[in-house]
């Protein structure tokens, strides 16, 4: 026996605001993965040598892919909210007796991430040379 | 797909997301934008660079920061299409999402490899 679908529009998610932004926020992935093909090829041609690097920095440095790469950052930084937002849902924290309350969970979560983006400016960057 | 396989997809696509959200926007900001723009550019110096992504613990944060992150978007992809309407294909469709994060991972190996 096959499965019944609820017959449904192909436009459904854009009937309503919340419906809109639930596909927005899943379209972040595309942004993401597509981003992460073009840093594939950006290490690929470090494997390949100094010509090819600097002649794929050059490409990067094109309008068309310093604009995908404002678009892909703005999809990333939306699925980071949305993810962050969305753990104390998920994940229920309690101390002893009591239940951490969400917004101390999210509030930890941000501090965390934004330490995390610091180091990683430190090491590419390498401040301490 | 097996009703069976699916909490593994899930793992991988959470722990995808939870990578995702804490080190792709600033990956992007460095890489996609600092580096070609020259705002930096002894960073981004040639062999300053191979040093940096060839150092083993680079390797090894490397192939986590893109794999997992793939299995993230072929989980969320796949239902994109289902609820979009590809109904009738749902093995094909897990097939080419999963697949393409699978690809994905492998070059990901071949091309830290080569580093």
């Amino acid at each position: 026996m096959s499965p019944y679908y609820r017959p449904m529009a192909r436009t459904w998610w854009l009937s309503t605001r919340a419906y809109s932004l639930f596909m927005l926020r899943d379209l972040t992935c595309v942004f993401i993965a597509a981003y992460l093909v073009f840093f594939l090829l950006m290490l690929r041609n470090v494997a390949v040598g100094r010509e090819a690097y600097e002649a794929y920095l050059r490409f990067l440095a094109t309008p068309g892919m310093i604009a995908f790469h404002v678009l892909a950052l703005a999809a990333a930084l939306f699925h980071t909210i949305t993810w962050f937002n969305f753990t104390p849902m998920v994940m229920g924290l309690r101390f002893g007796e009591k239940r951490v309350p969400p917004r101390i969970i999210v509030g930890v979560t941000y501090a965390a991430w934004i330490a995390a983006s610091i180091a990683m400016t430190v090491i590419v960057l390498r401040w301490w040379r | 797909m097996p009703r069976s396989t699916e909490p593994f997809w899930w793992s991988l696509f959470a722990a995808g997301g939870v990578v995702a959200a804490f080190f792709v926007p600033i990956t992007i900001v460095l890489t996609g934008i600092a580096a070609p723009a020259g705002w930096v550019r002894e960073a981004f110096e040639y062999q300053r660079a191979l040093a940096l992504v060839s150092h083993p613990i680079s390797r090894l944060y490397l192939f986590v920061l893109i794999s997992l992150p793939l299995f993230h978007w072929a989980h969320r992809f796949r239902f994109i299409l289902i609820d979009l309407g590809l109904k009738g294909g749902r093995l094909p469709v897990a097939i080419a999402c999963y697949g393409g994060a699978i690809v994905g991972t492998l070059l990901t190996v071949v091309v830290l490899g080569q580093l």
